[in-house]
Order: structure tokens, then C-alpha cells, then sequence
């Protein structure tokens, strides 16, 4: 019985969700760890920072868009056209590396700002909305070269392989640093601000949210418009690791985000997410790309196939959450009742 | 004579091809409690939120403590202090009870949220409230009359001078509705202006001063409540004179049961929601189940339609012993259920009124067989004519129609089925008087009329006694007293609650 109460309380908890996606990445790690002894590296951990600094960027943003119950489609092809825009600027003419990454962060604002506008003025479906915006962004970036091109500015460049040392146990690149950045401002804005409770009050009832006097407009504009933003930034973290532009960068990079937010316990219906969470989501997809690579024979898009299997597992485990918590509330609004 | 606080002028308000309010005058003054009364559509919503600048006003003007004002949006009317609490509770149900009140005005330390003192606030105010529970939790938590009292507790924490209660009543039992006058009282002796808003004659009574009476957008009059009989408010209302209504009032013979029973349940019982229930509903009987919120009369039902499985007893129906495992079987054994929150699960407001009565038919026979759009209009004509059901035709939507029109349209989905036995789960919630007539009288008529079992379940007592051939109490999710009709009666029904009588 005190088991069972014990069990209500912890699934009962906001955390519950995101709790299961930290053991669940511990356990994976740890599985890890027992069968490649080059797992037990700190560096291998660092890696998944590295490698996934553009997706933790993304995901963050898309996380937001999540939160009012929207969802943003056009990520991946805005991270593919930030690189192309940075590689076509930095290649073929003279626009210093600093105004050229400002334009491309730029363009990502411009690009949410007039997505989100669209979608909140005209009460439009995000989902058909941001489809069309990933055709565009997508179509742009063939348009300015249907061939990869490399990049090859020396500063660019130096900047793309910097090493910073982490306590002298391994080393982390400038766009790992970046993705935790932005995820600490993310988590504060949200958790800590007036904008960010709006943004979750919205998710929760939006009809409310307005009635209650919040300024669910302008609120969910922003919402878009940083999610622009973040996709330009992760597009600018992505051009570090890849050094290209090309048409098919970060293909499916956004179904990869929403994924990762919903394994951190985001609900898709809105008002429910926990931005640690949505980082150890961005991690467990890692990890299990890392296992693969250390066992060597398997192919990467195992990776897909395990996590559309947690995704699923997921999905159905949020469902039952939310289920025994309404069920926990009518009991407890019986024991409320004077 | 007090001071006034509100002055509404010639307010006028248009929608496209109606005319909502039509120079309508309001006036309110300091610590007051003003009730507005109508039928549905007459205006009261409109009125309300013209002056929280949900809609734009067409003409006329608002004046607070003879100040011009003229709120554009909810935000700016808060501003002025006028702070609304609506029927449906209108707050966020995934933030904590703490952000729910304090959300758009949260304390700050450093430019950030101080949840510190945010949460110690809400404990403070909760307390003045006389409501005692964690507000760190989400609002999930607590019930629809806690949650109530939380909006209660925003409105009045947003410094209003003026609270709208529209409705709030609606979902809340005797005790909790208490619970909730004592508060609004205490409010009212702060001075506050008070705009409250109900389909329930009796708690106007106990709680307003003056009522305001619109009808079809115009207005009728302002009244002293204590100079003004029950029967005149209800003919200003529904715009007929006093004889008429007399009439109206006049209770349908109720109807005798006959000596068949139709569906004996006994020592039904599951865990957890129902303890050993004993209930013979017989043809042509009208049974009501009386009861506190929460008290199993809702639970009662559903295990009657298989909505949950009896985990002990057994129910027979005509002398056959059945197992009710899911609603299916339970239609099939012609029984029909409509369930208490219309707009949850009831209707469907996006279809016609024809494609929602003829649901529970279709369900019935089968997804597979069609019928007949001829059928269809057949069917749905005849309910509309037979329960008066106003629409300007077959195909309006649902989701135009008003509470009670939307209410006798479930009630038409199941009849359509051919039911013997029918169970209404409050009907009558949140619908306007006359309709709520309307209503008892039908149940009674249908089972006078086609030998038709119907099991009444109301919050409201005199509707309870007034239809009712036999009332089965419940308390604490047991049946705690059977009461045949003389015994009827609210004073009866009282006791057997406070727990004075023993079966």
C-alpha cells in the first residue's frame, strides 16, 4: 500500500516524465560502458555535446513552439539554408565571417517572426504553415547552388575547430557551449520570466490565457520568431561541424527535434515541457548513435529504429500518465470536498 | 442609498444579423449584489462581456464611479477593476493553483520570478478564503469547486471594485455553493460591486439585493430582489403575465409506475466508486437519484449503462439476470444514458441536429448500415416537433444552438434508440427556466405516455421532488435511504443526507 501510494505520488509529479528520460539515458550510458571499454572516456561524453550541439539548439527552439501547442516543420530546412547562405557569403564574396553569421541569425528571426505572424493573425494550422516554410527554405537553398559548397574561410574555419578544455578531462567545441547556453537562458526564460509563464498558461488553455489578460498574440509571435532564431543558430552550429552548404543538410532534422522534446516529456498538446528533459532526449539519441559506431557492424539508422520504438513508448506512457492523474484528482477532489 | 459604481447607458450591441443588446441601462452600486436574469440569449453574456471588452459595444456608454471607461480588452478592463469569473473555470489547468492567481502579475526579484513569495502570497489570500491546499501543485489537482474558488481568489486579488460571477454555481453542490456565498457576502460587506449571474431562482433569492431582468437583448426592468415574487421575476423573464406562468408552474401529474419492474439492480456494487447499491426501476416509473455531489448518483448510472463493470451484485432486467459490460450491451437492452457534462460528452457541435439525433440510432444498428437520408429527416423532424426543440431547420448546427435547445437534442439522441429505460444525468444544468420546465415535464410525459423507466438525477431538489414517483438518497457512494411518494419531499431527502434516518 505505501508502495503504491509512493508510485501515485512519483507519477503524480511534474518530473515523472522527465526522471524516467534521465535513467533511461543512464542506463543506456552504463550498457554502454560494460561493453566498449572506450565508452568509460569522459571525451565520449563530451562528444555528445559536440556532435549534437546543432539538434540540443534546435530542439530547444521547437520546444517552445511545442509549449503553446503549435509545432514548427521548417527547422531542418532552415538550418540547411543558414548553411548555405553562410557557405555562398564566406565563398564568393567579401562579407566578413561576424556580418555574415549576423545576417543569417537575422534572417532566422525575420523567418519565425513572419511564420508565427501567419499563423497567429489568420488562426492557421502551424503544421501546414511551417510545412510550406520548410518547402521554401528547402527550394532557397538549391537555388543559391544545387552543388555542396565547401568552406574554406581560414577564420571560419579556426573557429570551427576550437578546442575548449573541460577540467583537463576531454574538450568541447565552441557550438557545444553554445547549445548549453542557450539552453540555460531557454530553461530561465521559461521557468523564471513573466514571457515564459505565458508561453506554458497559453499551452495549457489558450482561451483562458486571454481572459486572464495575458498577451497570448504577441507571446505566441515570439514563441515562432525565437524558434527562428534557434534554427538560424543551430544552422550556424551545424555549418562548424559540416563546413558546407548543401541542399540536404539536416534532412528530417525537425522530426529529430520533436522527437527528442517529446522523450524529454513534452506534451504535444501543449503547456507540458521541461527543457532538461528535452536535453537528455537530444543525449539519449546520442548515445545510441555512439553505441553503434563502437559496435561497428550495425548501421546508423538503427538509430532511427530505437528511437521510434521509445518514441512510441513514450507517447503511451504520457497517455497513461495523464489518464492516472485525472483519475488521482477526482479522488483527491472527493477528500477536498471541506 | 449607496454609492454608485457602474453606470451602462444605451448599450447597444449587433451581431451579424441579430441584434444582441438594444440600448440596454445597468446600474451598480457599491456593495451590492446584482443579479442579472434572462432566459437564454437574452443578452446576459452579451452584457457582461461588452463591459470586460470581450466585445466591442456598438453604442452607449460605461461610466465607473462616473469616470467614462472603455475597456478594449479583458487585460484593460482588469485595470479599471473589474475582474470576471466565468461558468467554465477559465484558468490554466497545467500551472500550479499559485501561478493560476498570480499569473500576469507575478512578484519579482531581480527582474526574475520570485516563486518564493508568489507561493506564500497564494497561501495568505487562500487562507482569507478559508481554503487550505498546496498551491505548489497543478490545478489538475483539485476539483471543479476548489478551482472555482481559485478564480474567485484571482478576481479578487486583481484589486477589483467589480466581480462578475457568471454562473458559478453551476457545478458545485449545496455545501460548496455555501461555501461560496459566505465569500461572496464577505466581498459585498468590502464594499465590492457584485454582478452575479444564475439560472437558479433560489440562490438569487438567498444572495442578491437587486436583478436586473433582460429579455431577447432588452431590458425589462431593475427590481428589488425582497419586493419581487418568485412567479413575477419568472413572467418578466420569459415575457408572459403572471397567469401563464401560474400555469406553467402547475406540476404535471406525476406518473404512476406500473408493477413490472424493468431493471432490478441488487447489492450492485465497484470498487472503489459504488458500495452495494439496491434499485427497481418499474415501466412507466420516474426514479430520482438524490444526492451531494459525489455521492455515487452519477456512478449509479454509469454502471446501469456498463460504462463501468459491477465488480459484485447483479442487475436483472425484465427478471433475466445480465452482464452490462459495455455500453452496446446495454443500448441493445434498450437503455439510454445522457450524460451530465453535454459539452464533454454529449454533443457534437460541429454536425447538424439531424446527424446528432440520429448518433446513438446509428451506433445502435451498426456503422455499417445506412439510413436513409429520408429516414434521417423523418426521425429528426419528429423529435424536434415533440420536444419542441427550437431550430430553423434540421440541418443548424449544434454548436448554434442554445444550452437547452443543445440539451433536448441529446435527449432526442436518445430517444430515437426506443429506450425503456432512460437515465438523465442533470438535464437541466445551466439551462434557463422555462426550457428546465420544459424538461421535467417531458420525463414525466415519456414515461406516462410510453411506459418509458427514467431515472432522474438532479442537484435540484423541488425538480426532484416535482417529477419523481420515488427517490433513492445516496451519501458517501452507499444508498442511504428509499423514499415513495409521500415521503418525497426535500425536507425527507435532508435528513436521510444528514444521516438522522436509517433504512
Amino acid at each position: 500500500m505505501k508502495m503504491k501510494k509512493m508510485m501515485n505520488a512519483a507519477v503524480a509529479s511534474r518530473y515523472f516524465a522527465f526522471f524516467i528520460t534521465v535513467f533511461l539515458f543512464l542506463v543506456l550510458y552504463g550498457v554502454g560502458m560494460m561493453n566498449f571499454r572506450g565508452f568509460t572516456r569522459p571525451q565520449v561524453f563530451f562528444n555528445l555535446f559536440i556532435d549534437n550541439a546543432t539538434l540540443i539548439i534546435v530542439t530547444v527552439g521547437i520546444t517552445f513552439t511545442l509549449l503553446i501547442g503549435g509545432i514548427d516543420l521548417s527547422v531542418g530546412a532552415v538550418v540547411a539554408l543558414a548553411c548555405m547562405i553562410l557557405a555562398y557569403l564566406l565563398e564568393y564574396t567579401a562579407v566578413p565571417v561576424a556580418a555574415a553569421v549576423l545576417l543569417v541569425l537575422a534572417f532566422g528571426i525575420a523567418f519565425g517572426a513572419l511564420q508565427g505572424y501567419i499563423i497567429t493573425k489568420f488562426d492557421m494550422q502551424p503544421f501546414i504553415i511551417t510545412l510550406a516554410g520548410m518547402f521554401f527554405c528547402r527550394g532557397m537553398t538549391a537555388v543559391i547552388s544545387r552543388d555542396t559548397i565547401s568552406i574554406t574561410n581560414p577564420f571560419y574555419v579556426s573557429i570551427a575547430s576550437a578546442r575548449i578544455s573541460v577540467f583537463g578531462l576531454g574538450f568541447v567545441s565552441i557550438g557545444a557551449v553554445m547549445a548549453l547556453l542557450v539552453l540555460l537562458i531557454a530553461a530561465i526564460v521559461l521557468g523564471f520570466t513573466r514571457f515564459g509563464r505565458t508561453i506554458y498558461a497559453i499551452g495549457g488553455s489558450e482561451s483562458s490565457a486571454a481572459l486572464m489578460g495575458l498577451p497570448v498574440f504577441r507571446t505566441k509571435v515570439l514563441v515562432y520568431t525565437i524558434n527562428g532564431f534557434c534554427a538560424a543558430l543551430g544552422g550556424v552550429a551545424y555549418s562548424w561541424i559540416m563546413l558546407s552548404g548543401y541542399t540536404l543538410h539536416a534532412l528530417g532534422m525537425e522530426m529529430d527535434a520533436i522527437a527528442s522534446s517529446v522523450i524529454g516529456g513534452t506534451l504535444l498538446t501543449g503547456g507540458v515541457a521541461f527543457l532538461p528533459g528535452t536535453l537528455f532526449g537530444v543525449l539519449i539519441q546520442g548515445v545510441i548513435l555512439t553505441f553503434i559506431t563502437f559496435q561497428g557492424t550495425l548501421s546508423a539508422w538503427w538509430t532511427k529504429i530505437v528511437i521510434g520504438a521509445l518514441l512510441c513508448v513514450f507517447i503511451v506512457m504520457q497517455a497513461i500518465i495523464t489518464e492516472r492523474k485525472s483519475k488521482l484528482s477526482s479522488k483527491s477532489s472527493l477528500e477536498n470536498r471541506l | 442609498m449607496e454609492q454608485v459604481l457602474l453606470e451602462m447607458r444605451q448599450i447597444d450591441k449587433l451581431f451579424p444579423g441579430v441584434r444582441a443588446l438594444s440600448k440596454v441601462d445597468f446600474t451598480l452600486r457599491a456593495g451590492e449584489i446584482h443579479s442579472l436574469m434572462g432566459e437564454n440569449g437574452a443578452g446576459k453574456s452579451t452584457l457582461v462581456k461588452v463591459l470586460t471588452g470581450v466585445y466591442p459595444r456598438d453604442g452607449g456608454t460605461i461610466r465607473l464611479n462616473g469616470h467614462e471607461i472603455a475597456p478594449r480588452t479583458p487585460k484593460e478592463a482588469q485595470e479599471y477593476g473589474i475582474s470576471t469569473v466565468y461558468q467554465e473555470v477559465n484558468l490554466c489547468a497545467n500551472l500550479s493553483v499559485a501561478e493560476n492567481i498570480y499569473i500576469g502579475r507575478e512578484p519579482k526579484k531581480h527582474g526574475f520570478i520570485d516563486w518564493k513569495t508568489m507561493n506564500e502570497r497564494a497561501v495568505t489570500l487562500l487562507k482569507r478564503l478559508h481554503i487550505t491546499i498546496d498551491v505548489t501543485k497543478t490545478l489538475d489537482h483539485y476539483s471543479v469547486a476548489i478551482q472555482q474558488m481559485i478564480a474567485i481568489a484571482r478576481a479578487v486579488d486583481v484589486s477589483a471594485r467589480i466581480l462578475i460571477l457568471d454562473e458559478p454555481t453551476s457545478s458545485l453542490d449545496e455545501q460548496e455553493t455555501q461555501r461560496l456565498f459566505a465569500i461572496v457576502r464577505e466581498l459585498k460587506a468590502q464594499g465590492m460591486g457584485i454582478i452575479f449571474i444564475s439560472h437558479f431562482l433560489e440562490q438569487v433569492y438567498a444572495l442578491c439585493d437587486r436583478v436586473t431582468v433582460l429579455r431577447n437583448g432588452e431590458l425589462i426592468g431593475s427590481y428589488e430582489v425582497a419586493h419581487l415574487s418568485r412567479l413575477e421575476l419568472i413572467a418578466k423573464m420569459i415575457g408572459k403575465n403572471l397567469s401563464a406562468v401560474q400555469e406553467m408552474d402547475q406540476t404535471e401529474e406525476k406518473s404512476q409506475p406500473s408493477a413490472d419492474v424493468f431493471l432490478a439492480a441488487k447489492d450492485i456494487g465497484c470498487t472503489g466508486s459504488l458500495v452495494d447499491v439496491d434499485l427497481a426501476i418499474h415501466k412507466s416509473e420516474v426514479v430520482g437519484l438524490a444526492g451531494l455531489l459525489g455521492s455515487g448518483r452519477t456512478e449509479t448510472a454509469e454502471l446501469l449503462f456498463g460504462i463501468h463493470s459491477i465488480t459484485k451484485g447483479e442487475i436483472d432486467i425484465n427478471g433475466k439476470k445480465l452482464n452490462i459490460s459495455d455500453p452496446m450491451t446495454a443500448m441493445r437492452k434498450k437503455i439510454a444514458f445522457c450524460p451530465e457534462d453535454r459539452k464533454v460528452s454529449g454533443i457534437i457541435g460541429d454536425l447538424s441536429v439531424r446527424d446528432n439525433i440520429i448518433l446513438a440510432m446509428q451506433a445502435k444498428d451498426g456503422m455499417l448500415k445506412h439510413i436513409p437520408y429520408a429516414r434521417q429527416a423523418e426521425i429528426a423532424d419528429e423529435f424536434i416537433r415533440l420536444l419542441q426543440i427550437k431550430v430553423s431547420d434540421r440541418e443548424q448546427l449544434v454548436k448554434n444552438l442554445s444550452g437547452g435547445n443543445q440539451q433536448k437534442v441529446i435527449i432526442a439522441r436518445w430517444l430515437a434508440t426506443q429506450p425503456e429505460l432512460l437515465i438523465l444525468d442533470e438535464p437541466t444544468r445551466g439551462i434557463d427556466v422555462g426550457t428546465k420546465s420544459e424538461i421535467q415535464k417531458m420525463a414525466v410525459q415519456l414515461a406516462k405516455q410510453r411506459g418509458m423507466a427514467v431515472v432522474f438525477i438532479s442537484s435540484e431538489m423541488d425538480e426532484m421532488t416535482r417529477t419523481c414517483t420515488k427517490l433513492v438518497v445516496m451519501k458517501d457512494r452507499r444508498k442511504v435511504a428509499e423514499l415513495m411518494d409521500d415521503e418525497v419531499n426535500s425536507e425527507n431527502v435532508m435528513k436521510a443526507i444528514a444521516g438522522g434516518e436509517k433504512e
